[in-house]
């Protein structure tokens, strides 16, 4: 078998707090995901599903066992990586077009015009080819996304770690973006880690789901999704759709009792 | 438009009011000049001193302001940079520059003067010192206020510090850097009318000084009147220049 695009293995992540206390956000994490994977995590506020992404991304150094891409332990700060975070955090200076090239302006100092060319084709591919010259407070939400959306895509990265991307939309906007995500990737494949609260939107867009538990963060199961791709909104009317939600709503509660 | 038009003349007509409110009383209860002289009084002591005479103590005035405040500027933004980027050193100089803004300026200009001469070196030091404590404390908390997602997003471009600076934080700060500007602005005249009360020999803030000591009561409320318009109107070109050349910066729905 291939070696795992991402892997985690008995990972672990302590903090200590500005009392002097020892907070064990993360412990006995395994987890590995396949090239071209989409796993969408699950869990609790403060399970530590940040600090998974974090620890990807080469941002946090994990107190215990190994995070490694591509068969290598990260040990530093990762560039091949595109970021999405809940708030889209563009920068409000910058015309849409500039907030897209940006990571390439902020790495080398400068933008080519194959850059800016790319970045254009993304806009274009995020719906957005008409808004290039407004300003990030010029656009909605979702659209503000997108932006956030496209400029991860910038260096075309083969993992992308996406935090709750859609957490702060209105239901209607959620959708829509799941569906224009599901696209995207139909496109142009990614390995891709998805935190999310919500079930549905795991289901529609994951080949598997990580539900994790809190304090100290462990994995409680992975479930694989059966469904076939292209997905849609077809998808959703899958009468396994409501099984499966209903069974991992059951593990996110059971919790509780355990 | 109705309200636009409310809006730019309920001012004027407030000032105006308040101006003949002025005048009236002060002639009705017949107030003597050298108490509270007559806004008419203030204007006919104006003209009686000479354009270059008025433009001659302004420009001391201004240029005392101007030099401080830019020299304020040039000091507190990049200590706002350096606070941020260490800890220690915030440690250890945050709690000086407290004790230098809890000193009372009025109190340590005449020190300042002794220890610095009477030239124009100690009037731009008072400037400075009333100008730069609120430019560091709002730059420091504009620079801090960059979202945490954008700071991970440079350490994971492995960018330069320096380009985290000046491509994000920076930029991050300029409505703070903004509002502590405005603030400052005033704040650079006061401090330059105080130093000229300690050791001057042109400037409004001397006028004020020299014309009180003879009783010359509406000579210095005209310096007065100057000093506030040349508030207000630094205050005003502040203001013009971050709509005009930071129009993102500002909050939704004013330009
Ligand atoms: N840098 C840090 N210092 C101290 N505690 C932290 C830090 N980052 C995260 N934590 C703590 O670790 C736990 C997990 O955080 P996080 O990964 O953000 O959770 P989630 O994303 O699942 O809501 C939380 O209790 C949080 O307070
Ligand atoms: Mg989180």
């Amino acid at each position: 078998m291939a070696v795992p695009v991402i892997s985690l293995d008995d990972v672990g992540q302590s903090f200590v707090s500005r009392d002097g206390q020892r907070l064990e956000a993360l412990a006995g994490i395994a987890l590995s995901v396949e090239r071209h994977e989409f796993v969408a995590i699950i869990g609790p506020s403060g399970c530590g599903k940040s600090t998974i992404l974090r620890q990807v991304a080469g941002l946090l150094r994990p107190t215990a066992g190994v995070v490694a891409v591509n068969g290598l332990q990260v040990s530093e700060p990762r560039d091949d990586i595109g970021l999405v975070f809940q708030r889209p955090t563009l920068l409000p200076w910058l015309r849409v077009l500039d907030n897209v090239t940006f990571p390439m302006k902020h790495k080398t100092g400068r933008v080519d015009d194959a850059c800016r060319a790319r970045a254009r084709a993304l806009l274009a591919k995020v719906g957005l080819a008409d808004f290039e010259s407004r300003r990030p407070d010029e656009l909605s939400g979702g659209m503000q996304q997108r932006v956030a959306i496209a400029r991860a895509l910038l260096q075309d990265p083969d993992i992308l770690l996406m935090d709750e991307p859609f957490s702060a939309l209105d239901a209607l906007t959620r959708d829509e973006m799941a569906l224009e995500l599901l696209r995207i990737m139909d496109e142009t494949p990614k390995t891709v880690l998805f935190v999310t609260h919500s079930i549905p939107e795991a289901l529609l867009l994951a080949d598997r789901i990580v539900v994790m538990t809190a304090r100290p963060g462990r994995v409680r199961e992975v479930m694989d999704v059966p469904f076939a791709r292209p997905r849609g909104l077809a998808t959703m009317e899958d009468p396994q759709f409501n099984h499966l939600a209903n069974e991992i709503r059951q593990q996110v509660f059971s919790r509780r009792v355990a | 438009m109705g309200a636009r038009f409310a809006d730019s003349v309920a001012p004027a007509a407030t000032f105006v009011v308040i101006v003949l409110l002025w005048e009236g009383l002060c002639r009705v209860f017949a107030v003597p000049s050298f108490v509270l002289p007559r806004p008419s009084d203030i204007v006919i002591a104006a003209g009686a001193v000479e354009w270059s005479q008025w433009l001659g103590h302004l420009w001391a005035t201004l240029q005392i302001v101007l030099i401080g405040y830019f020299l304020s500027i040039a000091i507190s933004i990049p200590l706002a940079i350096v606070l941020t980027n260490s800890r220690l050193l915030s440690r250890t100089i945050v709690p000086m520059l407290v004790i230098v803004q809890s000193t009372p300026i009025v109190a340590i200009a005449p020190i300042i003067v002794v220890t610095l001469g009477a030239e124009m070196l100690p009037r731009v030091v008072i400037t400075c010192l009333i100008t730069f404590f609120p430019l560091v404390v709002s730059t420091t908390t504009g620079l801090r206020a960059t979202p945490e997602e954008l700071i991970e997003l440079s350490r994971s471009l492995r960018a330069p510090r320096v380009r985290e600076f000046m491509q994000i934080r920076l930029p991050y700060a300029v409505p703070y850097i903004f509002s502590a500007l405005k603030v400052c602005v005033t704040l650079a005249v006061i401090g330059a009318v105080v130093a000229e009360f300690v050791a001057a020999q042109r400037g409004l803030g001397y006028l004020i000084l020299y014309d009180t000591s003879l009783f010359k009561v509406p000579q210095a409320f005209a310096a007065l009147v100057i000093l506030v318009g040349v508030s207000l109107l630094l205050y005003r070109l502040v203001v013009w220049v971050e709509r005009r050349f930071f129009p993102w910066a500002l909050p939704r729905g004013v330009s």
